[in-house]
């Protein structure tokens, strides 16, 4: 059943970006907001919208129940999540569906499996994708789990089996240090979570970061091919690129492939992403975790496939079939993503929130700019800080990275500070136009040259 | 003469270090200078925010997990 009323259960760009498909498919738009976003782009482009709450975050847009009204009182019948907030919630997604509206995305049931990272690691093995060598699930035996290091080599990683957020993680170089950290790791375990296990994973030194984008309908999958996210701080990505300047056709063939074996192998439906980490020197790639949902840096997908990412979810959440088979999807030319958030490069990255003064938005050729801005618009402090993503294409990586820094100097954001200085730094950066980078190259970078984002904040 | 604490930022504000712990200061406390008496979350971002007089403390004028505005009072010292 085609979806006539689409209710976004989200806010910022990735609202107005979902509002944007829906209108070019004749779908009603209902924008539920909090109090502090009455102002918003997204409630100014949609048809309707709904105050769903304060702004704190948990009292609006986390809020199950009054999603749920706001879709019953405007006679919703389709829910989009968009990314972050209750887009992996899959009790979400089962209220949702209870409610007899139609969900955006994969069934509650893949996103518990897919989000759970033992099961997706467990479902991965068994589709025969490759998954960083440790422990199969906890180890409580000190005897075993030491055997299980000596295998996979060192050095490894020691993590809590109840973890997650860093907590409970030790790294061992070798066996006197692993014997030294075990009891140390257990018993923080044990403090932090109740639960003393622990499993043991391997240490991937200098890995990159790729992702495969898939489309399901729940019968059949396709890839859209990879997409490059090394640049991160704080394990945030910063600047994304499609493809990836580093994988060999060969490989991409035989990664994008596991990627849709594993999303066949749970009867994926909509749009989802597989992400993995790459070692260049070893040409190995290991599977870490999926996303059940859109991405913030889909755009550079849809620039490389010329195929319209959120059109294609609400058209398959709407029941229709896959409309491209694998063979119909061609990656051309290269497609770069830098992130613009309301931070200070020269300052920390602290956050600044506040009015838009003065706004130029870069167009041209191969320019894309998806943003949540407009003159005098008040950015409110309560949510995150992405202002807005400029994308690039053009025929090659090299022309791609002329381009980044033509749009980034076009690029006017007055009335509070922005992350532009850093992509105008590293566009023109040596390692960067080279695409020698992994995960831990940008922070040691920002460290070096944090002075230079200074001096080129001032002159703005 | 009562003497009023200020939000260095706008943003949300927690009387809490976290939602299970009690308040960093109570009603009845004594607040130094340079105390942490709240925290302001701007996008995402936590900022502790230090007592600039000292004295009692005798309420708050902003609610734990309430939107504030940058120079709006948080609490009240005696």
């Amino acid at each position: 059943m085609a979806i006539k009323r689409l209710l976004i259960a989200n806010r910022g760009e990735i609202a107005v970006r979902i509002i944007r498909a829906a209108k070019e498919l004749g779908i009603a738009t209902l924008q539920v907001h909090s109090a502090a976003d009455a102002e918003s782009l997204a409630v100014k482009m949609a048809d309707e919208a709904i105050n769903i709450g304060p702004p704190m975050a948990s009292k609006s847009y986390l809020n199950i129940a009054s999603i749920l009204k706001a879709a019953a009182d405007t006679g919703a019948d389709a829910v989009h999540p968009g990314y972050g907030f209750l887009a992996e919630n899959a009790d979400f997604a089962d209220a949702v569906e209870a409610a007899g509206l139609i969900w955006v995305g994969p069934k509650g049931d893949a996103i518990r499996v897919m989000g759970d990272k033992v099961a997706a690691r467990v479902a991965a093995e068994s589709a025969g994708v490759p998954v960083v060598p440790g422990s199969d699930g906890r180890i409580d035996d000190p005897v075993q789990a030491r055997s299980i290091a000596l295998a996979i080599g060192f050095p490894v990683m020691i993590k809590a089996a109840a973890g997650g957020g860093g907590r409970g993680i030790r790294i061992a170089h070798d066996m006197e240090e692993f014997d030294r950290l075990l009891p140390q790791a257990s018993a923080e375990a044990k403090a932090a979570f109740g639960d003393g296990g622990l499993y043991v994973e391997k240490v991937i030194e200098r890995a990159r970061h790729i992702e495969v984008q898939i489309l399901g309908d729940g019968t059949n999958v396709i890839h859209l091919f990879e997409r490059e996210c090394s640049l991160q701080r704080r394990r945030q990505k910063v600047w994304e690129e499609a493809p990836s300047a580093a994988l060999p056709q060969a490989m991409r063939e035989k990664l994008c492939a596991s990627a849709v074996a594993l999303a066949k192998a749970v009867n994926y439906r909509g749009a989802g992403t597989l992400e993995y980490l790459y070692d260049d020197a070893s040409s190995h790639f290991y599977f870490i975790e999926m996303n059940t949902r859109i991405q913030v840096e889909h755009p550079i997908t849809e620039m490389i496939t010329g195929i319209d990412l959120v059109r294609e979810m609400l058209r398959i959440a709407g029941g229709e079939p896959l409309r491209y088979t694998q063979d119909q999807v061609h990656l051309t030319g290269h497609a770069i993503e830098a992130r613009i958030c309301a931070e200070d490069p020269a300052q920390g990255f602290k956050p600044g929130p506040g009015t838009i003064t003065h706004l130029k938005v870069p167009g041209g050729p191969g320019v894309r700019f998806d943003t949540l801005l407009y003159q005098g618009y008040t950015v409110p402090p309560f949510y995150d800080s992405l202002l807005g993503k400029l994308i690039v294409w053009d025929e090659t990586r090299a022309m791609a990275l002329t381009r980044m820094a033509r749009a980034l100097a076009e690029l006017e954001v007055g009335g509070l500070p922005t992350t532009k200085p850093l992509h105008q730094a590293l566009a023109r950066d040596a390692g960067v136009q080279a695409g020698q980078f992994d995960t831990r190259w940008l922070e040691p970078w920002l460290e070096q040259n944090a002075h230079m984002l200074g001096e080129e904040s001032k002159a703005l | 003469m009562s003497k009023q604490i200020l939000s260095p930022l706008p943003g949300t504000f927690y009387s809490k270090p976290s939602p299970d712990q009690p308040a960093f200061k109570a009603v009845g406390d004594a607040v130094a200078v340079g105390d942490v008496i709240g925290l302001i979350e701007v996008m995402k971002s936590f900022n502790e925010v230090m007592a600039d007089q000292a004295g009692t403390l005798v309420g708050f004028i902003a609610e734990d997990e309430e939107p504030v505005m940058a120079g709006q009072p948080l609490i009240e010292l005696d």
